[in-house]
């Protein structure tokens, strides 16, 4: 279904691509203007994706805003493109950072401008462009796309003195998951021509597909590895902290609230409604390992020492609540899951954009080196403590409503699994509140800090706009939950479906196998 | 009028008309809903139709617009302005709860319960919860209570702060601690109350740490904080368990489900109530988790006041008492809440016995108290848990503004050591501060002895040992109480000449508060007087939420669900079997707080020698108590250290070394194994010969044998 008649979906993810083409045609020496070009095309970009919120049909199942047209029909790869609730607030979220990065980057980066503002161009279209297909050539394609930007950002624009380790690492570890869902991919592939005699990609016919669940096993593994090396699951999480350190502040930014989404969100396009026989086998797994992520997380971070690293163990805290509740399978638990996706984007964005402010006037990420900023600082201490608090899960914040979503979820599914994953809440008051402790109280105690400026304007701006959604998904999240909460409920009851489905393929099959050994022996 | 009838539809039109629109833009026109929410708000139908109960949600709005102003605009306020405003809102918000209140006694008792839905909050699948504010005598008279106070402690505060710097964050926080509290005890169901009972969780960690600069405040404000989200964690887990038991976490859902389901198994019940008891030890500083508290002396004095008066600490008491019907399900739970009210209460009151700091004293002794108010939900006296909660706010907030009226004039000296004979000086103060510590030693008529009286003589009934032991720490009450009072107001002055020469009394804006508190404290517990029947008239008002208590068992009622008038009847009957012993209870009760007093008398006025020779014979216990039973310190050697250490050691190790050496490693292992590869290429065309001349001959061998 498409209610606009418009190819909105193409628009939205191409716009960003050919904005990136018109400043690669424009003069390096104009920074301003490229900066300004790169603005204006990421807010066009950003008003353009609103009509996707403003029109998308709460109540309706299936997949909207369509298109489709056939690409390479010989080996049945299709240009088709649509959403769900599943997929419209993460693509909103993507249009929602863009600009804010551009404009947290004015000042900031100023070597390389024109290429740098390319990169973060196309690292958009490829994120909309992963969030967007429904088809898994497509898909793949994307998913490669954006890993490239996002590579050069860190590796060109980051710390010097590790950025190309952790430029590399990040790609290695990435690419390593990604040849393996390639490899599922093509399997699937060929595994659907043999029973149906078609080749395709489109992926909402692979869901009819019932496979025998040794295949299942295999094959959501290896996407399985893809999408945890992405979110990053315990114990494929090293790369992020590496890559959150080096990366300049935007890079971060956009790796926390979009990046890291891109596995959490292929669990619940790909890994889940694919292969649902495997997705119940390796529930059990799967939580322990997001319950590990939770404490491990957290627990590292309370021992950082560099503030970047603190944000990126909490990450991986955060975002193994948002596995947790993707794999309670029910609609609490995945609603939870969706809407922590869109908290942690924002939270965690915000407190990278905070660490980046204060980067950027003291040129230290290292605790150590503050104390006391609150006195000097006080509208920064203000929005950091808002933030800190959101990111806590401070309930009347947009972090209480996922949390708890998630752990009800959780409850309802496995009771020891939610006792577990709740004592993280415990720990994120620690470790968010000494760090801000010692960041913010005390006495100021280096000279250096003694006349910083307070944040200027455009800051403010920036740090307010995120705001917002903190309080509005604290205080009002039935606007963003509507808008989910159908897709979800299909998405279970189809889940469900499936699974039944191949379970009794798989009876028949067995007593079809019996009969006809007891038909040879007689 | 009549309640639900809000909006007279031709009224709305005429308007609209009248300023030529649209009828149906006038109806959706945000300034004529206002003013016709304020003509209907101001007319005298509104008021003699009970129309108010309607607006329940002015009672925490109010603050909360208190906070935004002062919050968002208060850097270009006047600090007049900003004091005045923050204290208008909480006497705004105590009027609208006095109104609420005239309009719920206007109703029969069994239909004293009123729900007012705002819109819904988090919908997802079956799971739904509200902002929606519920209105009954319990909730009210935590309303009244709470704004009550916390209006006195603002008024308070604008003396009191008047020169720090921080003044206008301070009340910004005072708003937002006080709209907290007011959320926690309206809110309709599990998960809203959870929102103000983080949200003082959080004010506690502002305020506590409010001079922030100093690193003793910072990190008792973030003690604070973590502790009680370990109890927050209790409260989580019970949401979800009453959730997935009870299918809802509305109050009147689940209670009237849990009365009228009998299915449910006790095993449950016990589980739901011990999480929630998990909560309320941390948020009311009981026995494990109270060590927050006596570090909250940390920040500001009224501060402290009303953290341990009329806020927060209450919290935890308020939602066993809210829970009632829940806890008469699991005895095992009722018994283990008395257990752990009454230990806490004899545990801390021993740590005040020798204590110097006058701040300290008061924060054991409120800790003392809250377990008190344990022990009188634990052995299913709901109600005179929650009158002493009342009582307790009065007379406790007076001790804390009188502690303040004191450091004020010491140049904020807190050693007691160092003051005395300081009555002269202060007599405004030391009257008030007399009367509170008579109010809390328990001494007839003041409001203390009521309500402390009410709560031994029920312990008394369920288990003469609980009563044995509440005693004890009754007298030890009594003891450290006018211990304070003498070493601070009478005997020696011991204060240094340099701020002898400054001692003056407080200005009146601090007085008149102490002053109200005074009477409050002195006359505010013959709202419930015992034995006489019907004249416990705040028993009788909140036996519709709490039950009545009928000699040793709980009879169980709930709102308009199930009142039983025979209940108070019962009540009525059964006090009146026991009336010669009640009274002789009564006696005993005031035996205790007179040898309190005395034995303080003798100590600390008429043999000032005798404590040292005390402390001199029993050193150890000395100690023991001085360093508050080292618990900090066990606390720190068995969780908070090994954490740290168990962490670092996660992060050094196990990922740097373990994982990214295995990532690491890999790579190292490519790397070698095509350095070792790579000298086989050797670009010498007779090695490749070979090695074509030996894969030769071992495929011809291969064929050979097989």
């Amino acid at each position: 279904m498409n209610q606009l008649d418009l190819p909105i979906l193409t628009l939205l993810t191409f716009l960003p691509a050919i904005g990136a083409l018109f400043i690669m045609l424009s003069n390096k020496e104009g920074v301003v203007q490229i900066r300004w070009m790169a603005l204006v095309i990421s807010m066009a970009n950003f008003i353009c994706s609103l009509p996707l919120f403003f029109c998308f049909k709460a109540d309706y199942t299936g997949m909207q805003f369509v298109e489709k047209v056939p690409w390479i029909k010989e080996y049945g790869m299709t240009y088709f493109l649509g959403i769900d609730g599943i997929s419209l607030l993460l693509i909103l979220l993507t249009t929602f950072f863009t600009p804010i990065c551009v404009i947290a980057c004015w000042k900031d980066v100023t070597k390389k401008v024109k290429e740098f503002m390319m990169c973060l161009l196309l690292l958009e279209t490829g994120m909309i462009g992963v969030f967007v297909s429904l088809d898994l050539f497509l898909f793949y394609i994307f998913w490669e796309v954006m890993l490239i930007p996002m590579y050069l950002l860190i590796g060109v624009w980051g710390n010097p003195a590790r950025r190309v380790y952790a430029a590399i690492k990040f790609f290695l570890f990435t690419m390593f998951g990604s040849l393996l869902m390639l490899v599922a991919i093509l399997v699937l592939y060929f595994y659907n021509h043999s029973v149906t005699g078609e080749y395709t990609f489109n992926l909402l016919k692979l869901y009819e597909l019932n496979m025998p669940s040794l295949y299942q096993t295999w094959l959501f593994l290896a996407f399985f590895v893809a999408f945890a090396i992405k979110v990053p699951m315990f114990p494929f999480h090293t790369w992020l902290p590496d890559a959150h350190t080096e990366a300049p502040t935007v890079g971060s930014v956009l790796l926390a609230a979009v990046l890291l989404k891109m596995g959490t969100y292929g669990f619940l396009r790909f890994g889940m409604p694919l292969f649902p026989v495997a997705t119940y086998q390796f529930v059990p797994l799967i939580s322990i390992l997001a319950i590990i992520g939770i404490i491990y997380g957290a627990l590292v971070s309370m021992v950082q020492k560099d503030l970047k690293r603190l944000v990126a163990f909490s990450s991986v805290s955060h975002l193994g609540f948002v596995v947790l509740g993707l794999f309670a399978l029910n609609v609490q638990g995945i609603q939870g899951g969706i809407i922590q996706m869109i908290n942690h984007g924002l939270s965690t964005g915000a407190l990278f954009l905070i660490v980046g402010m204060i980067y950027e006037r003291r040129h230290t990420r290292m605790i150590a080196d503050f104390g006391g900023l609150a006195k000097v600082m006080p509208v920064f201490a203000a929005f950091f403590m808002i933030v800190t608090l959101s990111s806590i899960g401070l309930p009347g914040l947009n972090g209480f409503v996922g949390e708890f979503l998630i752990l009800l979820g959780t409850f309802r599914s496995n009771v020891v699994y939610a006792v577990f994953a709740a004592t993280g809440v415990i720990f994120a008051a620690v470790y968010m509140l000494w760090m801000f402790q010692r960041v913010m109280f005390g006495e100021v105690t280096k000279e250096e800090n003694r006349h910083l400026k307070d944040l200027s304007l455009r800051e403010i701006g920036i740090l307010a706009s995120i705001l917002i959604f903190i309080f509005w998904i604290g205080i009002y999240p039935k606007t963003f939950l509507s808008k989910t909460e159908t897709s979800v409920t299909h998405f279970i009851t189809e889940f469900n479906k499936k699974y039944e489905a191949c379970i009794q393929k798989e009876k028949n099959y067995l007593v079809l196998n019996t009969s006809e050994e007891l038909i040879t022996k007689k | 009028m009549k309640i639900g009838q809000r909006w007279p539809e031709d009224e709305m039109y005429k308007w609209g008309s009248y300023f030529g629109l649209a009828p149906k833009i006038a109806k959706t026109w945000p300034c004529l809903r206002f003013s016709q929410y304020v003509s209907n708000f101001c007319s005298v139908d509104n008021w003699r139709n009970r129309e108010m109960l309607d607006y329940v949600w002015l009672v925490p709005l109010f603050p909360a617009i208190g906070f935004l102003i002062n919050g968002l605009f208060g850097y270009r306020l006047s600090k007049g302005f900003v004091g005045v405003l923050a204290c208008t809102v909480i006497g705004l918000s105590f009027l609208t709860s006095v109104l609420i209140f005239f309009d719920l006694l206007q109703l029969p008792p069994e239909s004293r319960s009123f729900e007012k839905i705002i819109y819904t909050w988090i919908p997802a699948g079956d799971f739904k919860t509200s902002v929606g504010f519920l209105v009954d005598p319990l909730s009210i008279i935590m309303m009244l209570t709470v704004s009550g106070v916390s209006f006195l402690i603002h008024i308070y505060s604008v003396g009191y702060m008047h020169e720090d710097e921080g003044f206008k964050r301070y009340f910004t926080y005072l708003n937002l601690f006080v709209f907290s509290m007011l959320l926690l005890v309206s809110a309709n169901n599990f998960l809203l109350m959870f929102v103000g009972w983080e949200g003082v969780g959080l004010c506690s960690y502002l305020l506590i740490g409010f001079w922030y600069e100093r690193k003793a405040p910072a990190d008792a404000g973030k003690k604070a904080f973590v502790v009680n989200r370990i109890g927050d964690f209790g409260f989580l887990l019970a949401m979800m368990l009453i959730f997935v038991t009870f299918g809802t976490l509305n109050f009147h859902g689940v209670f009237g489900a849990a009365h009228h389901n009998n299915e449910v198994s006790t095993l449950v019940m016990t589980a739901i109530t011990l999480l929630l008891f998990l909560g309320a030890t941390g948020k009311s500083a009981q026995i494990p988790l109270y060590t927050w508290l006596p570090d909250a002396m940390e920040g500001p004095t009224p501060v402290s006041a009303l953290i341990h008066a009329a806020t927060m600490v209450t919290a935890g008491v308020y939602m066993v008492a809210r829970c009632s019907v829940l806890y008469t399900l699991a005895p095992v739970s009722l018994t283990v809440v008395a257990i752990v009210g009454v230990a806490t209460a004899l545990f801390t009151a021993s740590m005040a016995l020798a204590a110097n700091d006058i701040k300290r004293v008061l924060a054991y002794s409120t800790i003392s108290q809250l377990g008190y108010m344990f022990l009188a939900c634990g052995v299913g006296a709901f109600s005179a848990g929650i009158f002493h909660l009342m009582t307790h706010a009065f007379f406790k907030a007076l001790l804390f503004l009188g502690a303040g009226s004191v450091m004020h004039a010491m140049a904020g000296e807190l050693d007691m050591r160092k003051m005395g004979a300081l009555k002269p000086h202060m007599p405004k103060t030391y009257w008030t501060f007399l009367i509170a510590t008579l109010a809390i030693a328990g001494i007839f008529p003041f409001a203390g002895f009521f309500s402390k009286d009410e709560i031994l003589w029920h312990a008394f009934e369920k288990n003469t040992i609980l009563w044995a032991l509440g005693a004890c720490a009754a007298l030890m009450t009594s003891f450290y109480m006018f211990r304070a009072v003498f070493m601070t107001f009478h005997g020696e002055s011991r204060v240094d000449a340099e701020v002898k020469k400054h001692l003056h009394e407080s200005p009146s804006v601090m007085t008149t508060p102490l002053i109200i508190l005074a009477i409050l404290s002195a006359i505010g517990g013959f709202v419930g007087i015992p034995i006489i029947k019907g004249a416990n008239v705040f028993h009788d008002f909140l036996t519709p939420v709490t039950g009545g208590h009928v000699a040793g068992s709980v009879e169980v009622t709930l709102g308009n669900l199930a009142y039983a008038s025979s209940s108070a009847l019962s009540y009525g009957e059964a006090v009146q079997h026991n009336v010669g012993l009640e009274i002789f209870m009564m006696v005993v009760s005031l035996i205790i707080a007179f040898g309190g007093l005395g034995l303080a008398y003798l100590m600390y006025l008429k043999d000032p020698s005798l404590p040292r020779r005390l402390v001199e014979k029993f050193k150890l216990l000395y100690h023991l108590i001085l360093n508050k039973w080292f618990v900090d310190e066990i606390y720190d050697f068995l969780f908070v250290n090994p954490i740290k250490r168990g962490s670092t050691v996660l992060w050094q190790f196990f990922d740097a070394k373990v994982i990214d050496g295995i990532v690491n490693g890999s790579g190292w292992c490519i790397k070698w194994t095509s350095s070792v590869l790579k000298r086989i290429q050797t670009g010498y065309v007779q090695n490749y010969a070979l090695s074509i001349l030996v894969g030769a001959v071992a495929i011809i061998f291969y064929f050979l044998l097989v």
